[in-house]
């Protein structure tokens, strides 16, 4: 992955140097190895502190809304995952494509700092990836892990496939796989009403209404979500009602159906680790069965199942009843 | 000092349950909270961080403050604080040194006048079971704080090794709990707690972040770090959730609300977070428009307002939550050692 990184801040040297982009997007180191941020680098000396590696994880698409917005181009890295998000905002008008440079950058699937120390391993200093091993120091040893059980879990079951590139930079053949995106929702579809509800019951209600979910999702994109404006009459911070936490997630899901790329990032920054991607998942699931397979974000146009109206549509009560036509 | 075997830590529960209730770490679908211990729990006193800080207990998430009724031109404004004088008491247990310290950090604003009675009457009500810690982690660092983890204070403290807990009562009401369980435990540990006491020192010597420089934060540098250049890059992917701010042990800015009932009006209230674009909005509008001013307004007041006013205490106590937590890694020690002082780094 090293490699790789070198190879980023060469071309967003050139990129820079050449006033062909004023900015570019990408990851700054952190204090760790593990807690790399989220940055924009406009000079050449602050692209020094570029950082790419097994934890850029998260998704860059969204500063894109604001960022190009901006005097002069934005150059910015995405990994295949991200470009789904992106065309998805580029479809919703959210982001200025002409002002956009998309350099395309290889995965291999990223790390969850949280799974490493789900394994027992406490005090983390330092991890190193090689090949299918994840070797982590910690203040107190060394251990070595297995990486498919420590990646993020949108990276577990990932097969997407870069979408958009104005330019890649790809150095490594990515294996082939074979996953099945939808095992999970198929064990909650397989529960009886009382043990689903129970499940999200029990996972919702350690939800502490820090909304970063909402603010990381790429599919959140209203300029005042609903919930942070006093006039709407149904604005709120508490989380104390079980029923209104409930709501909350599920009509975030319902809003961003048909919308949601599957990029996982609702699921990697809740503090609670309560697994949302599941419910965004279970929709993706049933427009694939309801309306044909579709994937958001593998185009930046055309209509999508629930905005466009056909004849041959599943009815609404033949989707109540959970059974496609 | 006395000592418990853990395999008997059930019956202390237990015991403790019989006559009031009992806050503990307990592990609920996968994450380890602060909850009510009750038989079948699954109790983790091992897991050094709760993702929510003990404050619940005493500051919670939410908290209905009154109801009004009207009846013509008729307003009844009716109390529904509980008095908890006449209630069972209840216990904290396993809260870590910087966690009751953070409890300090809130005292001084709750119970400062105008007092916040809701507050007074569960920190009268409470009991502090302090827990030691013995393998900090590498986000840690109480220690540039001035907090021991090793000996924290609280009604009672304990430690915990591989094969007992021991305990030893620091307060009036530390006894009284103590008096009420002593059957179960036996006498010792002293040789015990003071050799665990010495290995997690220099354990904590060594953690990454337990030698950060803070001197640059004091009154008289305010308007120099508030005016410093270095926000726009900290803040930048700052996603304005309110992570940091809701897994905080010592933030306490909350919003009251009214809420229509069947039967009147509901007035709670509940936490806010200086991250969120709505906090302290006014009729005018909001008084900070962007996300730099906000973000800048969480470490400035950790770090600068609050110490200014409360003799050069700090708000943060460096449990390090903020560390794990937040989405895009951001931090109060990526701050801290961007304009704390010169020895950081």
């Amino acid at each position: 992955m090293k490699d790789v990184e070198l190879k980023m801040i060469e071309r967003a040297k050139e990129l820079l140097a050449s006033g062909e982009v004023a900015r570019v997007i990408g990851w700054k180191k952190g204090e760790f190895y593990f807690d790399p941020v989220p940055a924009s680098f406009e000079t050449v000396e602050e692209l020094d502190s570029l950082v790419y590696n097994y934890f850029c994880g998260a998704n860059l698409s969204k500063y894109l809304i604001e960022m190009s917005k901006k005097e002069g181009k934005t150059a910015v890295f995405l990994k295949p995952c991200d470009t789904y998000s992106f065309n998805q905002l580029v479809k919703e008008h959210r982001i200025k494509r002409e002002n956009v440079y998309v350099i395309a950058v290889e995965c291999l699937a990223k790390l969850d700092i949280n799974k490493i120390k789900a394994q027992g391993v406490t005090g983390v200093t330092d991890v190193e990836v090689v090949d299918k091993q994840v070797k982590v120091t910690s203040l107190y040893g060394e251990v070595v892990l297995n990486k498919p059980d420590v990646v993020l879990e949108k990276c577990s079951v990932c097969q997407k496939t870069h979408q958009v590139k104005d330019e890649e930079i790809i150095l490594h053949e990515r294996p082939e796989r074979d996953v099945n995106r939808f095992a999970q929702v198929a064990e909650l579809e397989a529960m009886t009403e009382d043990e689903c509800f129970a499940f999200w019951r029990n996972q919702l209600s350690k939800c502490i209404r820090c909304n970063a979910c909402r603010n990381v999702c790429p599919a959140c994109s209203c300029v005042k979500c609903v919930f942070d404006n006093p006039a709407s009459g149904i604005a709120a911070k508490a989380n104390d009602d079980k029923f209104e936490e409930q709501l909350f997630h599920i009509i975030r899901a319902f809003h961003v159906a048909g919308r949601c790329t599957d990029c996982g990032e609702c699921s990697r920054v809740c503090p609670q680790n309560i697994p949302l991607h599941l419910l965004n998942r279970k929709f993706i699931k049933d427009i694939d069965s309801f309306y044909g397979e579709y994937q958001a974000g593998e185009t930046a146009e055309g209509k999508t199942p629930l905005t466009e109206y056909t004849e041959g549509d599943t009815e609404p009560n033949d989707v109540f009843k959970g059974e496609a036509k | 000092m006395l000592k418990i075997a853990k395999e008997r830590l059930n019956d202390l529960y237990a015991k403790i349950a019989e006559s009031m209730g009992l806050f503990i770490p307990i592990k609920r679908a996968g994450e380890v909270n602060y909850a009510v211990w009750a038989e079948g729990k699954e109790v983790s006193l091992e897991t050094l961080k709760t993702v929510k800080s003990p404050k619940n207990a005493f500051f919670p998430q939410t908290e209905n403050m009154m109801k009004f009724k009207t009846e013509g031109k008729n307003l009844e404004v009716i109390d529904i604080r509980k008095d908890w004088s006449e209630e069972k008491s209840f216990v904290m247990f396993g809260v870590k040194a910087c966690d009751y310290k953070a409890i300090e950090v809130l005292d001084k604003v709750f119970l400062a006048e105008p007092v916040d009675t809701y507050y007074q009457l569960r920190r009268k009500a409470g009991i502090i079971v302090t827990l030691a810690c013995s393998r900090p982690e590498e986000s840690c660092f109480c220690k540039a704080f001035g907090i021991d983890a090793t000996s924290p204070l609280g009604d009672v403290t304990t430690w915990m090794d591989e094969t007992y807990l021991y305990w030893q009562a620091n307060t009036e009401k530390g006894e009284a709990l103590t008096a009420l369980v002593q059957d179960l435990f036996t006498e010792g540990g002293e040789e015990e707690v003071a050799a665990q006491k010495e290995t997690t020192a220099a354990i904590i010597d060594k953690l990454p972040y337990s030698n950060l420089d803070l001197s640059r934060f004091k009154p008289e540098n305010l308007n120099e770090l508030f005016n410093a250049s270095e926000w726009e890059e900290m803040s930048e992917a700052c996603l304005g959730c309110g992570t940091c701010t809701f897994v905080c042990p010592t933030c306490q800015c909350f919003d009251i609300r009214d809420f229509k009932t069947n039967e009147g009006v509901l007035r709670y209230r509940c936490w806010d977070s200086c991250m969120y674009s709505d906090f302290t909005l006014m009729a005018h509008g909001n008084s900070r428009t962007t996300q730099m001013q906000r973000f800048r307004q969480r470490f400035m007041h950790k770090l600068v307002y609050y110490p200014s006013q409360n003799d050069g205490l700090y708000s943060c106590v460096g449990c390090g939550r903020c560390v794990n937590k937040c989405p895009q890694n951001l931090n109060i020690v990526k701050v801290i050692k961007t304009l704390g002082g010169k020895n950081n780094d």
